[in-house]
């Protein structure tokens, strides 16, 4: 496979005996949107937090871009730079700095203390900000205290981070949970849109969201997965009824 | 205001603020000064003054480390105190050395440089039954080599020590309870009569300068005086550009979430390190003007509980206020050094008298409780009102 930007092949993770991911692989294209489902703790989180380097496999390969680089033993930090961006499940914004502020930092920029301790805002960075904060609704809310955002609005932001970063594969844990049906509804545009300049995978429980989302979907189960395919075609695989949707 | 300093000035008048009342108040000491006054500043009192400024210059390094970066270190003073030991050793030298070439001079059979060197040599370190140099004196005689260990030996130290538990990523109490252990084994260190520094004599003498024996101490602790009052300016205004910049905000951000500042590429460990070691040299030059004018330091300043107290000072002060945590340290100080002086009453209640000296850190101890639970946001907390209409 050597079309993809990201190719897990066969990793295993457990925590004190439990397997929480099982002989696991997974590939993405680059400007692929992918929807990942499966029930609590079949290890969508886990999966996430081994790309994104937080989390060590005990085995397997992850690996990344062109150049096919592995990521394992790369830090946090180096990945993202590599162009991986995440946003969690609990949406986590610096809740005591203003939008601007945490969108800037998100900017991609230099990241070393030095470059951000002399960091100019110019009007090329302004602009950045101004067009994401547009794109995820905040425009009129730049100014205010991320911390003072409404729970959707600061899952807006976190997606925003994430776009600013510019990376390349985008990793989405949950971005409907607690929204209201407007508010999913412009989450779904949004994560489409990105979709079309990079790779997004979602992880979502809500299965309308999926639909609205139109894409291939992974089924997850026991850090395996059940199934792959177009939502109508997974829906109908009867191991996955059997643990996941006929609860 | 003009230029990129006057711009940011204005943004953040707190500062323009803080600088002024600061200038006033050296100025009104300056006028009350024995040396170039009417004298109702006693000559004591500017040293007391002189020291608290150093305290309040540490505090703030402390707020930047602790307060912004939330990197508790219950270490800071190590670095206080290293840097007072550095500029003292050539203090003490110089000193001991002038005497010594001075008494050999009026001897009858001129000295040889040996004999001189000798008789230094026991003069400073009879007390622990030496009179060989150690070798971390090997510079003692050069002023600007001691001047720049002040800097470099407590920045090193904090880099190594910093290194080796960030990339181990220990955080939280347990990376507190890592500092504590480190100014104590530099303490029980410095005590031992062979480490060199004179054990638990320490250095003293420490506010005769060299070649200014003729000079009065009310001058010298006026120069002094002004030395610490322009540092914790200077260190105001540095600590107030760096929170302030964007580095500010991903300092801030790591307190508040570290891990999600990696996720965003940032590479922590190395910023905690550079706030870490920048607060260590800010410690350092603070310690290097404050012993001068205490006039001796020994291993006992070093104990883990005096970085305790200058965590206490700025959490009573106000964190993430840089100055929240200066009134912290001047208050703070200031009251410990008149309760614990002797100066404040006795209250007698009849069947128990009340003495200050045994009581004041039990009445710390209650006040540093109280504002944990019911002033978060300390002393300094109470000017945010201000502060936030001036400074959005
Ligand atoms: N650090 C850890 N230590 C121990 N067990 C863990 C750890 N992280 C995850 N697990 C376990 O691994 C399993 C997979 O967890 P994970 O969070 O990946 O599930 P998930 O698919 O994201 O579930 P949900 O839909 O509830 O978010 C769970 O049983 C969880 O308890
Ligand atoms: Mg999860």
């Amino acid at each position: 496979m050597s079309g993809a930007l990201l190719e897990v092949d066969g990793i295993s993770v457990s925590f004190d005996g439990f397997k929480a991911i099982n002989n696991l692989s997974f590939n993405i294209d680059s400007g692929e949107l992918r929807a990942i489902i499966g029930p609590n703790g079949a290890g969508k989180t886990t999966f996430m937090d081994i790309i994104t380097g937080k989390t060590r496999p005990d085995s397997g390969k992850v690996i990344w871009g062109e150049e096919n680089v592995s990521l394992i033993k790369k830090s946090e930090s180096d990945i993202a730079n590599m162009g991986i961006g995440r946003k969690f499940q609990k949406p986590t914004v610096f809740e005591d700095q203003t939008t601007r502020d945490n969108l800037t930092m998100a900017l991609k920029n230099k990241r070393k203390p030095w470059a951000v301790l002399f960091y100019h805002s110019n009007a090329d960075d302004r602009a950045k900000v101004d067009d994401i904060a547009d794109e995820i609704g905040l425009s009129d809310h730049l100014d205010r205290r991320a911390g003072d955002l409404s729970h959707g609005q600061k899952q807006w932001l976190e997606i925003g981070m994430l776009l600013a970063q510019e990376p390349r594969l985008l990793l989405v844990d949950e971005p409907a949970a607690g929204m209201t049906v407007d508010e999913r509804n412009h989450t779904v545009t949004l994560l489409r849109r990105a979709a079309e300049t990079r790779a997004v995978v979602v992880v979502e429980h809500d299965m309308e969201f999926i639909r609205n989302l139109d894409c291939k979907v992974t089924v997850l189960h026991e850090g395996s997965v059940l199934a792959e395919g177009s939502l109508d075609h997974v829906t109908q695989n009867q191991d996955v009824i059997d643990v996941y949707l006929g609860r | 205001m003009q230029g990129p300093l006057g711009k940011f000035m204005l943004k953040h008048p707190s500062t323009l603020v803080f600088l002024g009342l600061l200038s006033l108040f050296t100025i009104i000491v300056t006028i009350g000064s024995e040396a170039f006054g009417y004298g109702f500043v006693s000559t004591s009192f500017v040293k007391t003054l002189g020291k608290t400024l150093c305290f309040c210059l540490i505090a703030i390094a402390m707020d930047l480390v602790w307060g912004y970066c939330g990197i508790l270190s219950l270490g800071h003073f190590a670095f206080f105190g290293l840097g007072g030991y550095m500029i003292g050793m050539w203090l003490m030298y110089e000193r001991t050395r002038l005497i010594v070439v001075n008494a050999a001079e009026n001897a009858q059979i001129p000295m040889t440089h040996q004999e001189i060197q000798d008789a230094i040599g026991t003069q400073i370190f009879g007390v622990v039954g030496g009179s060989d140099f150690p070798l971390v004196w090997a510079f003692s005689h050069l002023f600007w080599v001691q001047l720049a260990l002040v800097v470099l030996v407590p920045g090193i130290l904090a880099l190594i020590f910093g290194w080796l538990a960030f990339r181990s990523r220990v955080t939280g109490v347990y990376l507190s309870i890592l500092t504590q252990a480190m100014t104590l084994a530099l303490a029980l260190y410095l005590f031992q009569n062979d480490s060199g520094l004179r054990g638990n004599n320490g250095l003293s003498g420490l506010q005769n300068l060299p070649g200014l024996e003729s000079t009065d101490q009310s001058l010298i602790s006026m120069w002094f005086f002004w030395a610490s009052a322009f540092a914790l300016g200077l260190g105001y205004l540095l600590v107030k550009l760096i929170v302030e910049s964007k580095l500010g905000n991903v300092v801030r951000a790591i307190r508040d979430d570290e891990a999600r500042v990696r996720f965003l590429g940032y590479n922590v460990e190395v910023y905690k390190l550079f706030i870490f070691t920048l607060t260590a040299v800010i410690a350092a030059i603070a310690g290097a003007l404050y012993y001068p004018q205490a006039g001796i330091i020994n291993p006992a300043e070093i104990a883990p509980i005096a970085s305790i107290y200058l965590a206490v000072w700025v959490a009573i002060g106000g964190r993430g206020r840089i100055y929240g945590a200066v009134i912290g340290a001047a208050v703070v100080s200031l009251l410990s050094s008149w309760f614990t002086g002797g100066q404040a009453p006795d209250i007698s209640l009849g069947f128990y008298t009340i003495k200050w000296v045994d009581w004041w850190l039990v009445l710390l101890g209650i006040s540093f409780v109280i504002v944990t639970l019911y002033v978060p946001k300390g002393i300094g907390g109470l000017f945010d009102k201000f502060t936030k209409g001036a400074e959005q």
